[in-house]
């Protein structure tokens, strides 16, 4: 490992994985709820320009992120649209709004190219970034950075916890039984599904605002590919779902600086082992039967009728 | 109207389709196949701009086609069908990827002309073209031998193909003339775009202590990382990226694609369209150098600029010997330049570079 430094390394591994772990989180929500969005790419794409465009026009990240949350929210609201009101099929409206959504991206992205966001300051934790080794690793980040890490646990404690977590996740495993208890399920779904629109849109707007930080078409290049497997690798469990963004991020981040570094390491190899190691998590997944129904909500993808 | 058209197109381009850009009567159908998003502000950039002056040049009597982000491999191969069977009667393929699917796609359409980019095998209805963009990553190896402070260069390759080999070594052998101290270090990011992953690489050379950043990847990410870094030049990639002058981007390699492209489709027309081979350089102006910026002191931009007439004339092969392979064994005698063959076929690197290039 000669010339590394662990920390700046670990470092550059939180930043890496925070705009999966935000996509992730949201789609994770949207599929507690029931409902199978493969439209994440997209969300995340939207989120990432009108995140740029909002921060670019205002001067303000902040409000740029929330300008991202508003547009992955806003893109989602077509996909809650089409699929809880019109019972269209989740899979196919899903993959339109990836379609949509790259698209739609680089039509607002035009006027957006080569102009430098403004910066998103570092949140100044005092003293305690100026820590040896933790300081750098775990105290001179961005505010998205943690808010990423306490997103994972107000998630986790909002599902476990929480009345409303518990209605989300009833409304995700039996709709219909959900439905004859008297709850909304169109509703809730449609709320989740914003949130998880939401959520998309500001891990991607991480990747134009803090990541690159430029405007470019297609810049999230599979990223919301990578969400959607991170879902199912850590077996719709927030704690496991951030372990996996931060798995995957570090592996990416890893195989760059060892390489930088001059250490001779199999690119292929490394480059394809965050997803081999999420089909290895699935085949362990799915050998054992039991778990697979304990953790994948029952009613996913399935379209809920009041009716019927 | 204009936002419309655009909006329609990206409609229908995000569904998949093929887009006609202009409808006649009997007008020449020219696609194009292209490996990354056409605002990448690189690489495919430049294509579509050739696509652009072709259509310009030709007006009505040219219809142009395009399909993006066509991964390379099957993908390729169905949307060279469907372009083909839509009624293309000539294809661009636009990297080095697609060199299979063109040549099996070319078999099972004999009418229709196919011009792939950067690849070395050719068939009756497949001719090749590319860049020798070697003679321009030797200018910037020698500017960037002279700029470095910390002598560590950083290098983003994409695939470890020829290609991308000659860069390296082109570049190597001009920095280390400039520069005997220089040291490269390689980051292989095994994707032509994809922005984080370019700027993630970016990163970790600028965190080994690289102060300059040659790339071989599409997007203008590494740009962007460096000039986020502070302190740190890199070089438009493909395009002149002069968004990022006059610092970070202090210069740039520009593939200029448009006079190719409007001649090949002037032969179809005329019918003398014939299968071949071209790698055309500095001196056709298929390979140009963007402006060298004030970034830059003014001895090492005219040595630069010499380096490039140089080049031009004839007088200075960038592959000119006494240089070794990487292992210490002879590859060009004193005096002796490089021949096509083996730059086309290049997968070693030069005495001095560290580091394996991966299989």
């Amino acid at each position: 490992m000669a010339g590394i430094s662990i920390d700046l390394l670990l470092a550059s591994l939180m930043v890496a994985a925070t705009p999966i772990l935000f996509a992730a989180l949201g789609e994770m929500i949207v599929e507690k709820s029931g409902v199978l969005n493969l439209g994440v790419e997209g969300m995340m794409i939207v989120g990432a320009i009108c995140g740029f465009a909002t921060a670019v026009e205002t001067g303000s990240p902040t409000l740029g992120f929330v300008g991202a949350a508003l547009g992955g929210a806003g893109l989602s609201l077509v996909f809650a649209f089409l699929t809880q009101g019109l019972l269209s099929n989740q899979v196919a409206t899903g993959l339109a709004l990836t379609l949509f959504g790259l698209g739609f991206s680089a039509l607002i992205g035009q006027g957006y190219v080569g102009i430098k966001p403004p910066a998103t300051p570092s949140l100044d934790l005092g003293s305690l970034s100026d820590l040896p080794f933790v300081g750098r690793v775990l105290f001179s980040h961005d505010p998205l950075v943690y808010l990423g890490l306490a997103m994972t646990a107000a998630i986790w404690a909002f599902l476990r916890f929480t009345r409303a977590g518990l209605i989300l996740r009833a409304v995700g495993e039996s709709h219909d039984a959900a439905h004859a208890l008297g709850y909304k399920v169109v509703r809730i779904r449609t709320a989740a599904i914003l949130f998880g629109g939401a959520m998309a849109g500001v891990g991607g707007a991480y990747l134009s605002l803090v990541r690159v930080p430029q405007w470019t078409e297609g810049m999230t290049a599979g990223a919301g590919w990578i969400a959607l497997a991170l879902v199912v690798f850590g077996a719709w469990r927030p704690g496991r779902v951030a372990l996996g963004a931060y798995l995957f991020g570090g592996i990416t981040v890893l195989q760059l600086n060892l390489q930088a570094a001059g250490v001779a390491v199999p690119v292929a190899l490394l480059s394809i082992s965050p997803y081999l190691v999420t089909i290895l998590v699935l085949v362990v997944m799915s050998s054992d039967r039991r778990r697979v129904a304990m953790n994948a909500p029952a009613s996913l993808g399935r379209v809920f009728h009041a009716a019927a | 109207m204009k936002t419309l058209t655009t909006l329609l197109a990206g409609a229908a381009l995000a569904a998949g389709l093929v887009l006609p850009a202009a409808a006649q009567d009997d007008p020449l159908k020219v696609g194009f196949v292209y490996v990354g998003p056409v605002g990448d502000g690189g690489w495919t950039y430049e294509h579509n701009q050739g696509r652009l002056a072709v259509e310009a040049h030709f007006s009505d009597t040219v219809e142009t086609v395009y399909q993006e982000s066509v991964p390379e491999g099957a993908d390729a191969e169905r949307v060279l069908t469907q372009m083909a069977l839509s009624g293309a009667d000539l294809i661009f393929t636009t990297s080095f990827g697609y060199m299979d699917p063109t040549i099996n796609v070319a078999q099972r359409f004999p009418d229709v002309k196919f011009e792939h980019a950067t690849g070395y095998k050719t068939a009756d209805n497949v001719a090749t073209y590319s860049a020798r963009f070697y003679e321009g990553r030797t200018v910037q190896g020698h500017i960037a031998g002279k700029m470095t402070e910390s002598n560590i260069i950083g290098y983003i390759g994409s695939y470890p193909i020829p290609e991308v080999i000659r860069g390296i070594n082109a570049a190597f052998i001009a920095a280390r003339k400039a520069n005997p101290d220089v040291e490269f270090r390689v980051v292989w990011a095994n994707t032509w775009f994809d922005p984080a992953k370019e700027a993630d690489a970016a990163t970790a050379l600028i965190e080994q202590g690289a102060d300059v950043i040659l790339q071989h990847t599409d997007s203008t990410a590494p740009l962007a990382a460096a000039e986020k870094a502070g302190g740190v030049i890199g070089f438009g990639q493909a395009s002149d990226m002069a968004e990022y002058k006059p610092s970070p981007r202090v210069s740039s390699i520009i593939d200029n694609w448009s006079p190719y492209y409007i001649d090949r489709v002037q032969a179809v027309m005329d019918g003398t369209w014939e299968s071949h081979q071209v790698w055309q350089g500095i001196r056709e102006g298929m390979v140009q150098i963007g402006e060298i910026t004030d970034a830059v002191p003014e001895d090492v931009a005219n040595e630069a600029r010499a380096l490039m007439d140089a080049i031009a004339s004839g007088d200075y092969h960038p592959f000119t010997g006494p240089i070794n392979r990487q292992d210490g064994s002879v590859w060009l005698a004193e005096g002796e330049t490089a021949d096509d063959g083996t730059l086309l076929g290049m997968d070693f690197y030069v005495e001095g570079l560290t580091g394996t290039i991966p299989n």
